[in-house]
């Protein structure tokens, strides 16, 4: 298990949770990383930060300090 | 104890997240009706217009965008209390149109499924059909219809398709006045339908009581899920610590391995999916990447996508800064030529003066920010309908973030380049309130172009034209990109001070949408752009006005007789006209000297001593709070000047030529400097407070940021002062 801030471009996964119990993570639910969502890293923004996420359909953009709160499982 | 207001009419909602064609349906129904207002005590425009059905006119209201009705912030609360008919001043909703992205469909359906839980008729529009079609997965409207039991109308309001039945389908929701049917509600675990029932039985007669509405299954879910939320630390403040111990209770009790929110949330997703799965007309396979996609792959690269956002940027600025200038000289030059139209036909005295000075030079000072609000709403709302926004943002955020301000910044604070008003207006689309009153904050540090005359005329009439390296570098230009400098200099201090002081707080998240790329909608545009200058002028204007004819008043009276009759004595000996006109701009600095402003400028005297200014330049740098280009003109009927502007050699000539009492030159290098830095620094701009005060609802923050600007200012043109004076000798 790793958490979604340490995948590299174009590596997908699958979520396991979040962690936390903030608004942060709620709002980090309420876009769809719950678990069992595959989620993608498209890009990271030129300076490394935010990265840049596919998911149901979406693209979505998180901070990797956001993104070290989602536990993936990288797919192969 | 609230009172319900009565029901006067009949009010629609446009619900829908962020970036789903919402306003382009409002304006559809709508029209030119619009209304936009606020909602008080919060930053969040309260957009409203009126739609003619059957049964006569019906005020729909375009609720900001939202991807859940869990409110983290009051700004957030107040389209989740619209909704459960708890605002102040407002009677609540009859019926919900839900604007569901067809093309986006799962992270839409979880919006929606919490709208339905509120019992109200909701009508879904389902926009971009076509979008949809083209990513292979079209959306049967009717088999989602039926999964949904209610009404769903594919529209594309850019083109009027689908509108006539969206009404048709509003009418008849207003008519049948029932919610969606239970069988089609999504299913919440056991465990938090057990948590809400028990707190709607317990304290179901303590909210009756203290707030005088029911608990609804709604509002209990979020008291029970939303732990950093508003609506359960609402409850709290009123129904006291037995309810907060009860509540930390009920959430133990349903976490086992999840919290509520990840259970929540699991199961929206999992009716959204299964909705999803069977509204799906079929599944085409999808041939690699979309267009959007490989849009983005250029837009958002590492080189190229940089070169590009330079270029915007570059060009949203080069159109405001230089594009709006020929506009500005005619509005400019239309004022002062009403302006003189007035003094030729009225005689002279208090009415010609309040007229010509004041009304007609206030409502040139309100219209003259028109073309700039208007170009930069024109290229806001374009970047923000083609979905570039969201993309500068994405590249801009890691350099903001370490100032301490967001990737949303970026726009509100190149504007403000140009100008703070429309800088601070474009700070709407920020979406965390800390980031965006940082950002409001500091706008005004940013050197805008009223402040370019008063740098040219110090630095033509005190810097040395030195230059290097074969004139590539000169000395005054070097001095005047300093001078813009500066207060980007000052505002990444300011930035981190505010955050650990009035705006503390953990760093809001950036969990920011990057929509597809799609053409913007022209007509959307101009009615974006024409609306913000029209709530300008109202907003805005009015206090301007009043502000410019304030200030008049301060410098025009009182008007001593002896001052007219000593120098209408010395007009009749004299013998040329340009003797003449330099005892009219004698007279006009004597009624000066001994006006309020010229008064309160003598009492100000020792504050502004530390600066090495005397009581002219302080009256001046005071009488210029309407803009901080009025200094020059102040300054140059205090020194008598004839014809005052900053590059005009009289004006110059009368500047360098200036005495104190003592003899000595009352302008130095290191006096020239010292205003300049605090012309640079200082909040002199009526416009800028005003439009301080409309956006953030209070006149708490223009109030803090005119003190904490005149307070950096004075230390910074004071600093100037002592060093320039020190290293000058």
């Amino acid at each position: 298990m790793t958490t979604l801030d340490c995948l590299s471009p174009t590596q997908s996964a699958r979520v396991l949770g979040v962690r936390g119990a903030d608004g942060l993570t709620q709002r980090l639910l309420e876009m769809g990383l719950i678990e069992g969502t595959n989620v993608e890293v498209v890009r990271l923004a030129p300076l490394g930060d935010p990265m840049e996420l596919r998911l149901h359909g979406y693209h979505l953009s998180v901070r990797k300090s956001e993104a070290a709160r989602v536990e993936v499982e990288p797919c192969v | 104890m609230r009172v319900k207001a009565p029901r006067a009419t009949v009010t629609v909602a446009l619900v829908g997240n962020p970036n789903t064609g919402k306003t382009s349906v409002f304006n559809a129904l709508t029209g030119l009706s619009q209304q936009v207002a606020n909602y008080p005590g919060v930053t969040v425009e309260r957009v409203s217009g009126t739609l003619w059905t059957r049964h006569g006119p019906v005020q729909v209201v375009d609720l900001p965008g939202t991807y859940s009705l869990a409110a983290r912030s009051p700004d957030e609360l107040v389209a989740v209390d619209m909704l459960l008919g708890q605002l102040e001043g407002e009677h609540g909703v009859d019926a919900v149109v839900a604007i569901v992205d067809a093309s986006n469909l799962v992270r839409n359906l979880y919006l929606l499924s919490q709208v339905f839980e509120l019992g109200l008729p909701v009508v879904v529009a389902l926009t971009m059909p076509d979008m949809a079609e083209r990513n292979g997965r079209p959306v049967d409207a009717e088999a989602l219809s039926a999964l949904l039991g209610v009404p769903v109308v594919p529209v594309r309001a850019d083109r009027r398709e689908g509108i006539d039945a969206l009404v048709e389908a509003i009418e008849r929701s207003l008519d049948s006045q029932t919610g969606p049917p239970r069988e089609s509600l999504p299913e919440l675990p056991a465990s938090l339908r057990d948590a809400v029932d028990a707190l709607r039985a317990e304290f179901g007669d303590a909210v009756r009581r203290e707030f005088g509405h029911e608990l609804t299954p709604a509002e209990a879910l979020r008291a029970v899920v939303d732990v950093d939320g508003e609506i359960p630390q609402r409850l709290a403040r009123r129904l006291g610590p037995a309810f907060e111990a009860r509540l930390a209770e009920l959430r133990r009790e349903i976490a086992g391995e999840r919290s509520p929110a990840a259970l929540e949330a699991s199961a929206r997703y999992a009716w959204a999916e299964r909705v999803y799965d069977r509204a799906i007309a079929r599944v085409a396979p999808r041939d690699g990447q979309t267009l959007s996609d490989r849009i983005d792959t250029l837009l958002t690269h590492r080189v190229w996508g940089t070169v590009v956002l330079l270029a915007v940027l570059g060009g949203v600025f080069q159109a405001i800064y230089a594009g709006a200038r020929p506009l500005m000289d005619l509005i400019s030059g239309a004022t002062a030529l009403a302006a003189s139209a007035v003094t030729a036909t009225l005689p002279a005295g208090p009415l010609e003066s309040l007229l010509a000075d004041g009304v007609i030079g206030g409502v040139g000072a309100v219209i003259v920010f028109l073309p700039q609000i208007l170009l930069l709403f024109v290229f806001v709302a374009i970047l923000e309908d083609c979905g570039y926004m969201a993309r500068a943002a994405f590249l801009m955020d890691r350099l903001l973030t370490r100032v301490g301000l967001s990737g949303q910044s970026v726009i509100p604070l190149l504007s403000s380049f140009a100008c703070a008003v429309p800088g601070i207006m474009a700070a709407r689309g920020i979406a965390d309130r800390r980031d965006r009153l940082a950002t409001i904050l500091v706008a005004p540090l940013m050197s805008c172009s009223a402040r370019l005359p008063v740098y040219v005329l110090l630095i033509g009439a005190f810097v040395p034209e030195r230059s290097w390296l074969g004139g590539l570098v000169g000395l005054q230009g070097l001095v005047l990109l300093a001078a813009h400098l500066i207060g980007v200099a000052v505002a990444v201090p300011v930035v981190w001070l505010l955050r650990l002081t009035i705006l503390s707080g953990r760093v809001p998240a950036f969990v920011l949408e990057l929509p597809a790329y799609r053409l913007p909608n022209l007509r959307a545009v101009l009615m974006r752009a024409w609306l913000q200058g029209r709530e300008f002028l109202v907003r805005a204007g009015t206090l301007i006005l009043a502000a410019s004819v304030v200030v008049w008043a301060l410098t025009y009276f009182p008007r001593p007789e002896e001052i007219a009759r000593h120098y209408d004595e010395l007009r009749e000996r004299a013998v040329t006209v340009s003797q003449e006109r330099a005892l009219d701009a004698a007279e006009q600095a004597e009624y000066l000297q001994q006006s309020y402003m010229g008064r309160f400028g003598r009492a100000i005297e020792p504050v502004v001593r530390p600066l090495g200014w005397d009581w002219r330049i302080g009256m001046a740098a005071v009488a210029s709070f309407p803009a901080r280009e009025v200094i020059i003109a102040v300054l140059g009927t205090i020194l008598g000047v004839e014809d005052a502007s900053e590059d005009s050699p009289d004006m110059i000539r009368r500047v360098q030529g200036a005495r104190r009492a003592d003899g000595t030159p009352l302008f130095t290098l290191p006096v020239a400097l010292s205003l300049l830095v605090f012309m640079a620094l200082c909040a002199q701009c009526v416009s800028t407070l005003a439009v301080m005060r409309r956006e953030t609802g209070s006149w708490r923050w223009p109030a803090f940021a005119f003190g904490y600007m005149t307070v950096l200012a004075w230390i910074g043109a004071a600093l100037t002062y002592q060093l320039a004076r020190g290293i000058a000798g």
